[in-house]
């Protein structure tokens, strides 16, 4: 690192660690050398042209093209969540109202209370941060109650012969699946500080911020992905219901 | 047993459910069954393994849509029926009793509760409903504050039919409730049954691959074999005296099931070793398997 900024000589020297873990799946065969080389050339390219759009954008300062690139990264967002659950039908659909709900929302309030100022250099990685959290969320949510419908059939189908509207006969799963998929934002939020210093907090300290100016940043972001992953997680559980059964209140089957 | 004065309690008019996914995707699993029940008793439909008679059951209470047909209830086709109240009025037991989370008394008023005719917290009010209920499947009142969870196969079966009377059925279907359980509690489902429908004028629908069992708890009934009807008539007659070969061989033992299997106290046949046992699992359950 040469005064204070990252050049492509540091990436080239930081090769040399890529090198070690290559050295390391060689000698142990684990095989992974191929995918390992692959992950760390993407990851370079990716970020490097992603690099290049965010810097004409935050030149530009053009509301549409800030908003432009949040919808991309939604509609990525999206598909790779419905990837998971794509035995659901309209998961793509599902997953587009729910990612953009929280998201919007989310962000919505941050501009409104005065949070975050609604310049692009704010609003789009705080956008990525909560688009990636609410993908997560989202993902687990819908493939948890997917799997549980499946697993706990016989409870769903007992509640529904009793005459229990299918809504309220899924309602175990759907509670139990909210829980997990909420449980890693909970404890990370629990133990922040105390097991990992977190991404945004550790940008801002290397980027030569004071520390608790860092830390007050962090308590922003981690308060705003608890509410961006939370409307997610329970938009997943509005939509869920009508596509695990039929208009007869049958549970369908799914092959997962 | 039904005529245009006194229609069917329950009835089925050619109804066929086919197979929708899977290696036996097109079968027809439920082939232009019809039949008629007449209001109070036990009608029992008895079959082998895969005969269809689970899906049969599913598709009465709407669990699975039947692909062509209808269902009578009181004469009436059950699709004009809203599908809650069609199951409040059409019961449904099954194999294996699955418990909902919470006590004894929480799963036999599942049903009450959500048509908010109980207080949804457990107290004394509660209790009261709950104990009749028990009382009624042969279970002391202590129960009612039992994790649900804690129960053995017998006491779940009993429980899940405390939460199906607790819908004051009209009709009660009961697929093959004993399979799941030990022979002990199997007898004890099926004498409870017996003594319901002494006392009651509900209607059952007793499915069953079980001849003996069938013998023991009908009245009259119909033999299923592969989805189609093969015989129907007064029961003990119907299997004593079967017109038709399918049943005969079903009676024999030889269309699966476990009517007439070797016993397991029965002695080896002779010219067999001496040390071989009697064919293990003749008396196991063969659950049929869902389509």
């Amino acid at each position: 690192m040469s005064g204070d900024q990252f050049t492509y000589v540091d990436v080239a020297a930081a090769l040399v660690l890529v090198a070690l873990a290559l050295l390391l799946s060689w000698r142990q065969r684990l095989d992974l050398e191929r995918d390992l080389l692959i992950a760390s050339v993407r990851a370079f390219v990716q970020l490097t042209a992603i690099g290049f759009v965010i810097a004409l954008i935050l030149d530009a300062d053009r509301p549409l093209w800030v908003l432009l690139m949040l919808a991309a990264m939604l509609t990525f967002a999206a598909f790779t969540a419905a990837r998971n659950v794509r035995v659901v039908p309209g998961a793509l659909w599902l997953m587009v109202v729910a990612l953009g709900l929280a998201s919007a929302t989310t962000l919505g309030v941050m501009v409104v209370l005065g949070i975050i100022p609604t310049g692009a250099r704010y609003v789009i990685p705080i956008g990525g941060m909560i688009i990636g959290n609410t993908m997560n969320v989202a993902s687990v949510t819908a493939l948890r109650i997917v799997q549980d419908a499946s697993t706990q059939r016989g409870r769903i189908e007992a509640a529904l012969a009793l005459g229990a509207a299918p809504r309220v006969a899924a309602h175990g799963i759907i509670r139990q699946a909210v829980r997990l998929a909420m449980v890693p934002i909970i404890d990370s939020t629990k133990t922040m500080g105390l097991v990992f210093l977190p991404g945004a907090m550790t940008g801002m300290i290397l980027a030569g911020a004071p520390p608790l100016e860092a830390v007050r940043l962090q308590v922003v972001v981690m308060f705003m992905l608890i509410a961006a992953t939370g409307l997610a997680a329970t938009t997943v559980t509005w939509l869920m219901p009508s596509r695990l059964f039929t208009p007869h209140q049958q549970l369908r089957r799914f092959d997962t | 047993m039904t005529d245009d004065a006194h229609p069917a309690k329950l009835a089925a008019e050619e109804l066929r459910v086919v197979a929708r996914r899977g290696a036996e995707e097109g079968r027809r699993i439920v082939d232009a069954v019809s039949f008629a029940v007449p209001e109070g008793g036990v009608f029992t439909v008895v079959g082998p393994s895969g005969s269809g008679k689970s899906t049969l059951l599913r598709a009465i209470v709407r669990l699975v849509e039947p692909d062509s047909g209808r269902v009578l209830l009181d004469g009436r086709d059950v699709t004009a029926l809203p599908v809650p109240e069609l199951r409040r009025r059409v019961g449904m037991v099954f194999q294996r009793p699955a418990m909902f989370e919470g006590t004894v008394t929480d799963n036999v008023l599942y049903g009450p509760r959500l048509r908010r005719e109980h207080p949804e917290r457990d107290g004394p009010e509660a209790r009261d409903a709950a104990v009749p209920l028990l009382e009624r499947v042969g279970l002391p009142a202590d129960f009612a504050g039992k994790p649900a969870d804690e129960l053995s196969g017998g006491e779940a079966q009993r429980v899940a039919l405390a939460r199906a009377l607790a819908n004051r059925p009209e009709v009660l279907l009961l697929d093959e409730p004993t399979s799941s359980l030990d022979p002990t509690a199997s007898r004890c489902i099926e004498e409870l049954l017996a003594a319901l429908a002494e006392s009651t004028d509900l209607t059952f629908v007793f499915v069953t691959h079980d001849l003996h069992q069938a013998r023991r708890i009908g009245d009259h009934g119909l033999l299923l074999v592969e989805g189609r009807v093969v015989e129907r008539g007064p029961l003990p007659g119907m299997l004593d005296d079967p017109a038709h070969d399918l049943t005969r061989l079903f009676a024999t033992g030889r269309l699966g099931g476990r009517a007439g299997g070797p016993s397991p106290d029965e002695k080896p046949a002779a010219g067999a070793k001496p040390d071989e046992k009697p064919a293990a699992g003749a008396d196991a359950d063969d659950t049929e398997a869902l389509p």
